[in-house]
């Protein structure tokens, strides 16, 4: 807990020094813009937190999002599928996409980092040829209006997206924090072998996050389609999963596995978008962003390490 | 006598306001084996690794061939002759034995190229191999060696750093009975060659063969010390334990019923070629003896499910069961207390509350939502049941004694009303009173109706607590002996058959 007390008095203090310096940061439309950014990659960061609680890494996620995009919008604008068949259908692709990865992991003992590195890979070759590298748009909406409004709409001027993250937030928190499910996943992360010997399906408990991780890309993969409203298939959702890891890792999960939780990944999130939000306001020159960003998950992580070694050294000393 | 090598005056530590020694005297002459014995948190460890340089002491003197000397760090400790050989060995298990005895000081030549000089490490280390009676070449990779191989590479390390005083933390404690004979062979001819050895072991039969003088810690002070003609078994438990264990062992009241659980014709991954067939009867505590490496943990896996047999069938309770994984296992009723605790019998990192109710955690949960207050209650009612020592059930397991975790691993299967219970190596590592309080834990579960099986490399330990014992031999099952057939002798017969 005291973690995500670190990190989330670290956001606060941010969003009070940038609004100190840009008022404009508190403008309803630029809160608005970052909360479905947050939304967005909220969603898909409590996937990858999923995966990396098992000890595991999904990089697929990106890719993924691009493949869905496409298909979402052949499904909708050429096929003219009705537009519920159409998204369960693109969703439950990634989905079953992620079980794959999970079988090869689980069943042929590869090692995620590569599994999911092939997928990155395969997809997004997929996605271009698909799309015969063309961007697709989903025109003016004839037919699935509701779907479009329900993706990128707003409730009481709170944008969707924002609003679905804090409805799977809340059922993931259960899931991970309160159920039999979550602690298996903990305990797997953890400690496999003991899990194993203890009567746990260790091999469906890692496949299973595989597939939750590719349900949640393919969930954001439909959000952001209609956020883009228009897919490049070759640079629609690149680095996404890396935002995802990095949003994952920020807020407290840990890659050596069994370490994490919701709350921490959603401010994790939280933080990155807003460090996205300086770097326009301030007049960061945009090229700094990503330099931006790595200092500040490389000091968060640091810091957080050296935190524990302090009070390692306490429990010793 | 002559006059001390190495002197421990008065030494006090504490750690956070916890006095974990209180003013230990400790002594060591040259040519010597001392044995330090104590049951877990007597303060051994934190003793020996003020010795090795670990930790400092807050009060109290070391005085080294009468000069008075304070180690701040390890390598001061191993410069001034003093080896330790951990229970953990310390090995690269990538690296070949020379490149592991020259660990961090490898010799070196081409000048400012600093070309590692390999025919010198191994030149040395063949010297310290013979020197050992060890048959190893010196390029052998770690991994292709036995744990008692590798202990033995500890020793060879520690010699080539001249070390005159020899520290080794329960040295048996993985070996063979064999392999033990072997060691205590070194230890007599290192102390023949003027080196001085602490033994700190809990296999008290060893410290009888081995020690010219005993020192017992308890609870962090001195408990008292034996010369060599004092040393027996009683008097050793009784220091340590500060009273009489009058019966240590506990033994069979009633009669088992046969036939309650019984394995036919099994044949495991490892031993493919044989077959092994035994029954355990209801209330029956059944020892399963041999060498290590004589199959029995591939017996117990392959029953578990952990791995999966190659052939043979199971009976419990006249119905056959099938077992393809540990959860078919879990879901019989049968459980397996593994002999590697830390890799397979808990989740190190986890609290003992979340380790007890991990295999149950389906009894405390109402539609997958786990209740926190049942899974509580249970995890207490465990604690209570077993006398696990700990602060809370919140407490990390890893923070707990290794006979403590030890119950909490036997409190996560009881809660399951177990069938049959599989021990591997029960006490291994394990004080003197919490094996006590194992044993009798044992007795009453048999008496409840469990069939055990308890595999055990510790001879006393098998003789002690079995009723029958089935004794294995690279892989083959050679002999089954009854209660009134029990002996030292016997089963080692059957043991090397």
């Amino acid at each position: 807990m005291r973690k995500e007390l670190g990190i989330f008095v670290l956001l606060v203090l941010l969003c009070v020094v940038v609004a100190a310096i840009n008022p404009r940061f508190l403008v309803a439309g630029n809160l608005q813009n970052i909360s479905r950014l947050v939304g967005l990659f909220g969603i898909l960061s409590i996937g990858a937190g999923l995966v990396i609680i098992t000890g595991g890494i999904d990089l697929s996620v990106g890719s993924i999002m691009a493949l869905v995009g496409i298909l979402l919008s052949i499904f909708l604008t050429q096929k003219k599928w009705p537009a519920a068949l159409a998204v369960l259908a693109v969703v439950g692709i990634a989905a079953a996409l992620g079980w794959i990865h999970g079988l090869l992991v689980t069943r042929l003992q590869i090692q995620p980092f590569i599994v999911t590195l092939c997928g990155l890979l395969f997809y997004r070759g997929l996605a271009r040829f698909i799309a015969n590298d063309a961007t697709q748009g989903f025109g003016g909406g004839e037919g699935f209006v509701w779907l479009r409004d329900l993706a990128s709409g707003a409730l009481f001027h709170i944008p969707t997206p924002f609003l679905f993250l804090i409805l799977i937030g809340i059922v993931m928190w259960v899931v991970l924090q309160r159920s039999v499910y979550g602690r298996y996943l903990f305990a797997v992360g953890r400690n496999e072998e003991a899990a194993r010997y203890s009567g746990i399906t260790t091999r469906k408990i890692v496949s299973s996050a595989y597939v939750l991780s590719g349900l949640l890309a393919g969930i954001t993969g439909v959000l952001m389609a209609f956020y883009t409203n228009s897919i490049s298939p070759s640079s629609h959702g690149n680095f996404y999963e890396l935002y995802a890891i990095a949003a994952a890792v920020l807020g407290g999960c840990s890659l050596r596995g069994g370490e994490g939780t919701i709350i921490g990944i959603v401010i994790g999130t939280a933080l990155l978008q807003v460090l996205q939000n300086l770097v326009n306001l301030l007049g960061i020159p945009s090229s700094l962003n990503f330099a931006v960003m790595g200092t500040v998950i490389l000091i968060g992580v640091v810091a957080d390490e050296l935190v524990r070694r302090r009070s390692a050294r306490k429990r010793v000393a | 006598m002559a006059s001390p090598l190495l002197q421990m005056k008065s030494i006090t530590k504490r750690f956070q306001g916890v006095t974990a020694l209180r003013a230990v005297d400790f002594e060591v002459f040259p040519a010597e084996v001392v044995a330090l014995i104590g049951e877990n948190g007597a303060g051994k460890s934190t003793l020996m690794k003020i010795l090795g340089g670990v930790h400092q002491q807050d009060e109290g003197a070391l005085n080294l061939d009468g000069k008075a000397v304070r180690f701040h760090s390890v390598s001061e400790s191993i410069t001034r002759g003093i080896g330790f050989i951990h229970q953990e060995l310390n090995l690269l298990d990538n690296l070949d034995v020379a490149g592991n005895v020259f660990l961090g000081r490898e010799p070196v030549w081409g000048g400012p190229l600093r070309l590692l000089d390999h025919g010198k490490m191994q030149r040395e280390t063949d010297v310290h191999l013979q020197r050992l009676g060890l048959q190893i070449s010196s390029r052998t990779y770690l991994a292709t060696l036995s744990l008692a191989h590798q202990q033995m590479i500890e020793i060879a390390k520690a010699l080539s750093l001249h070390a005159r005083i020899l520290i080794m933390d329960e040295p048996t404690s993985s070996l063979t009975l064999t392999e033990t004979a072997r060691l205590l062979e070194v230890v007599r001819q290192l102390r023949s060659e003027g080196v001085s050895i602490i033994y700190v072991s809990h296999r008290l039969s060893e410290i009888s063969e081995v020690a010219d003088r005993v020192v017992v810690l308890r609870d962090g002070a001195n408990a008292g010390a034996l010369t060599k003609a004092e040393i027996t078994r009683e008097r050793m438990v009784k220091m340590m334990i500060g009273r009489d264990l009058d019966d240590f062992y506990v033994h069979p009241d009633s009669a088992p019923r046969p036939g309650y659980f019984e394995v036919k014709g099994l044949r495991t991954a490892r031993f493919p070629g044989r077959e092994i067939s035994f029954s355990v009867g209801q209330g029956e505590i059944l020892g399963l003896a041999g060498l290590v490496g004589a199959g029995r943990t591939e017996v117990a896996q392959a029953i578990c499910g952990i791995e999966r047999p190659m052939g043979g069938a199971m009976v419990l309770d006249q119905k056959p069961v099938q077992i393809q994984s540990p959860r078919d296992a879990v879901a019989q009723g049968i459980y397996l207390v593994p002999d590697d605790r830390r890799r397979c019998g808990l989740v190190i990192d986890m609290s003992v509350c979340e380790n007890m109710t991990l295999p149950a955690l389906r009894r405390y949960a109402t539609r997958g939502i786990i209740s926190r207050r049942a899974e509580r209650k249970a995890a207490e009612d465990g604690v209570q049941k077993l006398n696990v020592k700990t602060h809370s059930v919140d407490m990390r397991v890893g923070n707990l004694s290794g006979g403590n975790q030890q119950k909490v691993i036997l409190a996560k299967w009881l809660a399951l009303n177990p069938k049959v219970l599989i021990l591997d190596e029960p006490t291994r590592g394990i004080d003197v009173g919490a094996k006590a309080e194992i044993y009798e834990l044992l007795r009453a579960l048999a008496r409840e109706g469990v069939a055990i099986i308890a595999i055990s490399s510790d001879m006393e330990e098998v003789l002690g607590i079995s009723d029958r014992v089935a004794v294995m031999h690279e892989g083959s099952l050679t002999g089954i002996l009854e209660r009134q057939q029990l002996n030292e002798e016997a089963i080692m017969r059957l043991a090397v058959n």
